[in-house]
């Protein structure tokens, strides 16, 4: 490399910059993860302010509008029993947000610690409970989920039991990657080298720099959880009538696609957009955290 | 090799063991008592006592895994409380059905996936790029249930073209099952083609900057060739053990899927099960898929060894 050439390269990247700043910057500037963010925050508002934003009472049932085409009145429609679609879609995003937020929080509570441990400690422990996850991953997703729904018995909480209890294995085995690529690194043997005690070096020096991948694979797990809450619903085992939820909606459309198609159209598109636009975050996400990309 | 295929053989056998742990576990999650539960609303006494009997409840806990495990190394999964017989026979029933389904969707994912990875790749950087990775992350988002209600408004609602569910076999018209099934195929694959696309645009990518793709340009071939038999047939490698992976998605899929299109096959019998609390086949069909991805995915690892030849010792 000449001399020319290296000082035409940018400087932009101020020196000693923290790594979180410019993982920042740089996910700002990418603008489908930035639209993506903005929408999953829309959702997130719609649910907070429900009460506040629904034009009618999701449950109410009115037998004067019974499958009624969108108005003014009703803009996405009404269902089979006359209540109004858009006020049980503002609803029912409390349930795919609360499913993909605790079911997420759940695979993260138990599968990082595991991670933590197994990476850390190794040896039999390790090869023991790599076994056991691999035995959880060989059961797929959804099945392993719709049996554990089954055995616990059909309700949101356990269908959200259900999809963490599937998802933790994921971040278990992450996390255990994570320990073992950056437990002999230099600032981790220096840590030992001064008399830190064990777990302090696990929880101060080696967690805090497994955060971005974790971060990550959570963003984008919420996305599958809340695809798998719809799924789990739609199938009748998630959230139970009359009490709203996207995939639940969509079940009860099934039946009346001739008759009323715009059952069927507005929650479909809802799990699809929500799900996409966390899909477009967490990609960005991941590349605005890989230090080797800019 | 034979000491890495001997070893990942090895491997198999513990997990098999943690498999058939946490399926058998499952039956301890039932609130109450298990009698109780499997005999449903039939609150018989004599019912409970024989099913107490029959699934040696009264038994401790490690004897009745013994029993349960034995009886499945002999292919014996239990029966079904509802249709009374055994699941094993209801398994191979239902198992050419969700395997057609799902080899139709496997082709037509390949028929997708490959070639629009390889325009992604061979086009990075491009709008070309940007739109495949954008319609891929949409296939991979769209819930496929929902996709299948779309399809059945618009091609059986609206046009009247296909039949918007059931099931005929092969056997008594392939026109017609190919016609029952061309949907629900499509939406299956849909997702499994956005994986294999990302997973060959990935493996593409360097595979096309290597020094044996350019030297095969230097050579004056041409560029097509390049692509498709120097470059594509080294990026396929870990595509195969990728799309191995992706295996438990495409049976998660089809459980969704056969609801939608209301198709008689392994996922509509286990949903099934689970509101007949027939316990017994939604343990077997567990077991089984648990099975059936295990050894799938050691046959991709094999493949992996056979067909990358720096892995041949």
């Amino acid at each position: 490399m000449t001399a020319q050439t290296l000082e035409a390269l940018p400087v932009e990247e101020p020196i000693g910059e923290a790594p979180w700043r410019r993982a920042l910057r740089q996910l700002v500037k990418r603008r489908a993860a930035m639209i993506g963010l903005a929408i999953v925050v829309f959702f997130i508002l719609l649910a907070a302010a429900a009460p506040l934003v629904s034009p009618y009472d999701p449950l109410a049932t009115n037998w004067a509008t019974v499958r009624k085409a969108p108005t003014a009145a009703h803009p996405f429609g009404t269902d089979e029993i006359g209540r109004d679609v858009l006020a049980r879609i503002i609803w029912g995003s409390r349930a795919s947000l609360l499913a993909g937020l605790v079911s997420v929080m759940l695979a993260l509570a138990v599968g990082v610690p595991i991670g933590l441990l197994t990476g850390y400690v190794g040896g039999a422990l390790d090869a023991t409970v790599m076994r056991i996850i691999d035995a959880m991953l060989a059961i797929p997703f959804l099945i392993l989920a719709i049996a554990l729904a089954a055995f616990l018995g059909p309700s949101l909480s356990n269908a959200m039991i259900a999809i963490g209890i599937t998802q933790m294995p994921i971040f278990a085995r992450l996390t255990r990657a994570q320990v073992l690529s950056v437990k002999h690194e230099d600032y981790i043997e220096a840590a030992h080298a001064i008399g830190n005690p064990q777990h302090r070096i696990v929880l101060r020096h080696i967690l805090p720099n497994i955060v971005p991948p974790l971060l990550v694979q959570a963003t984008l797990a919420t996305a599958a959880a809340i695809i798998a809450e719809a799924s789990l619903s739609f199938l009748g085992l998630g959230q139970q009538p009359p009490n709203p939820s996207w995939g639940s909606m969509l079940n009860t459309a099934k039946n009346f696609m001739a008759q009323a198609p715009w059952m069927a159209i507005w929650p479909g598109l809802a799990i699809f957009s929500l799900v996409l636009s966390l899909n477009l975050f967490g990609d960005g996400l991941r590349d605005a955290l890989d230090p080797r990309r800019e | 090799m034979t000491t890495f295929l001997l070893r990942r053989i090895a491997l198999i056998v513990p997990t098999l063991f943690f498999v058939s742990l946490l399926i058998f576990g499952l039956q301890q999650l039932l609130p109450g008592d298990p009698a109780m539960a499997l005999a449903g609303e039939d609150r018989d006494p004599s019912v409970i006592a024989f099913l107490r009997e029959k699934y040696h409840l009264d038994q401790p806990l490690p004897v009745r895994y013994a029993l349960w495990i034995g009886g499945v190394v002999h292919g014996d999964l239990g029966e079904s409380i509802r249709i009374k017989r055994p699941v094993f026979e209801l398994i191979a029933e239902k198992l050419p059905v969700t395997g057609e389904l799902a080899l139709l969707a496997l082709l037509i994912s390949l028929a997708i996936g490959i070639p629009a990875g390889i325009i992604a790749a061979v086009k990075h950087g491009t709008a070309v790029d940007y739109g495949t990775t954008m319609a891929a992350l949409w296939g991979l988002s769209i819930p496929n249930f929902w996709l299948g209600i779309l399809l059945i408004l618009l091609f059986s609602v609206e046009l009247g073209l296909l039949p918007a569910s059931g099931f005929v076999s092969p056997a008594e018209s392939l026109k017609q099952n190919l016609l029952t099934l061309i949907m629900p195929a499509f939406v299956l694959g849909n997702a499994f083609a956005a994986g294999m696309m990302r997973h060959t645009r990935s493996a593409m990518l360097p595979v096309l900057s290597a020094d044996f793709v350019r030297t095969a340009r230097a050579k004056g071939l041409p560029e097509i060739r390049v692509i498709l038999r120097h470059a594509l047939r080294n990026a396929l490698i870990p595509v195969v053990t990728l799309a191995a992976l992706d295996f438990g998605a495409l049976l998660s899929g089809a459980v969704l899927t056969e609801q939608v299109f209301t198709i008689p096959g392994f996922g509509k019998l286990i949903v099934d099960a689970v509101f007949n609390r027939d316990y017994a086949v939604v343990q077997g069909v567990v077991l089984f898929t648990a099975f059936a991805y295990i050894l799938l995915n050691l046959m991709a690892d094999i493949a992996y060894v056979v067909l990358n030849p720096r892995l041949r010792t």
